[in-house]
């Protein structure tokens, strides 16, 4: 029996499932990031204070 | 609020009527502090959180990323293939660190509802209730990878045997905690059902563990312990090594990225209850006042 399209499809499983995972989870935050800058000024005010690197 | 009783609490009160009184509430003996605490208490503080993880999250992600490639880079194209099972021993590669993570997530998954339910911080909460999700996915890798496995070595893609069995059942034990955390209205009800289910499914732990000496499996047996030595050729363990430590590190930072985004959701919805309610007493107040933001 060929073997390679087992190796293939595992490894594309084990590369996928934690981009997928990753990709979502930095997307959710960037979302949260923007969302709260739009709700609090200060906490956007932070936001670009810390982009023109600031304290 | 004071009150006097019959057991005296020693106070520094300038008022020597006030001296000796116990006070109603009495202060706990090792909350954590916004300022000081130790250890993971430290951590507790969502503030402090924030910005630990802020400095962190980039560098676990580039290690994560760069250690994942190059040990399955390693394992795909430069590692020897196995004597005995040839090619198909580099699906290892992907299906022994899913395995690993997916165990010490739930460890770690046990550990944060311990701390959820002894201490009952949010953030534990919300650290459970993040690492849930990670931790199922890594589990059902664990599982297809191992099916996609044995498929060409056993000849079947499933069989019941002790070791695949008990990993099914951790990865049912995910669900059943995220489930529950999703299904009560109230929120902390379903944290604290999540938190009760993980710490009872810790059990599994050992059973998956031990499952390949205590029951005669088709799973083959453990080929690294942590006090004995390897029984892998050292041309095969680098590759594995470099793989799950480029996992640890991804998981850590997913795990991170996603309770990072948890803290600010929460403080979302905080800011915008308080805006709420500001805006519902202002016509009350002649409309005067303007509404009070949360603070961060």
């Amino acid at each position: 029996m060929n073997v390679y399209p087992f190796i293939v499809a595992s490894y594309a499983a084990g590369i996928l499932v934690p981009a997928a995972l990753a990709i979502a989870a930095w997307a959710r935050l960037r979302r949260a990031s923007l969302r709260l800058a739009a709700v609090d000024p200060r906490a956007k005010g932070n936001i670009i204070r810390r982009k023109r690197g600031q304290a | 609020m004071l009150r006097t009783t019959g057991r005296r609490f020693k106070s520094a009160h300038p008022c020597p009527k006030l001296r000796d009184v116990e006070p109603a509430v009495a202060p706990p003996a090792a909350a954590p502090s916004a300022r000081g605490g130790r250890g993971v208490h430290r951590f507790a503080n969502p503030g402090r959180f924030l910005r630990f993880s802020g400095q962190v999250l980039p560098w676990l992600a580039a290690g994560g990323i760069v250690l994942t490639v190059v040990g399955l880079f390693w394992g795909a194209f430069v590692a020897p293939p196995d004597w005995q099972q040839g090619q198909a021993a580099r699906i290892m590669y992907v299906h022994v660190p899913a395995a690993w993570l997916a165990l010490s997530g739930y460890f770690a998954l046990a550990a944060a509802s311990a701390a959820a339910l002894v201490w009952r911080h949010p953030l534990a909460d919300l650290a459970a209730a993040e690492i849930g999700p990670v931790g199922a996915c890594f589990a059902a890798l664990c599982l297809v990878t191992g099916s996609l496995w044995g498929k060409p070595m056993w000849g079947a893609w499933w069989v019941w045997d002790a070791r695949l069995t008990s990993m099914l059942v951790l990865f049912f034990l995910y669900l059943g905690q995220i489930a529950l955390i999703r299904a009560f209205d109230e929120p902390a009800r379903g944290y604290r059902a999540g938190a009760i289910l993980a710490l009872i499914g810790i059990v599994d732990l050992p059973i998956i563990h031990f499952s390949v000496v205590w029951w005669n499996t088709l799973h083959q047996g453990n080929s690294l312990g942590l006090f004995s030595a390897p029984t892998i050729y050292i041309s095969m363990l680098w590759p594995l090594l470099v793989t799950a430590l480029g996992y640890s590190l991804g998981f850590a930072a997913i795990v991170l990225a996603r309770l990072r985004a948890a803290v600010l959701e929460r403080r979302i919805a905080a800011l915008l209850t308080a805006r709420a309610m500001g805006a519902e007493r202002r016509p009350a107040r002649g409309g005067t006042e303007a509404a009070g933001l949360g603070a961060g």
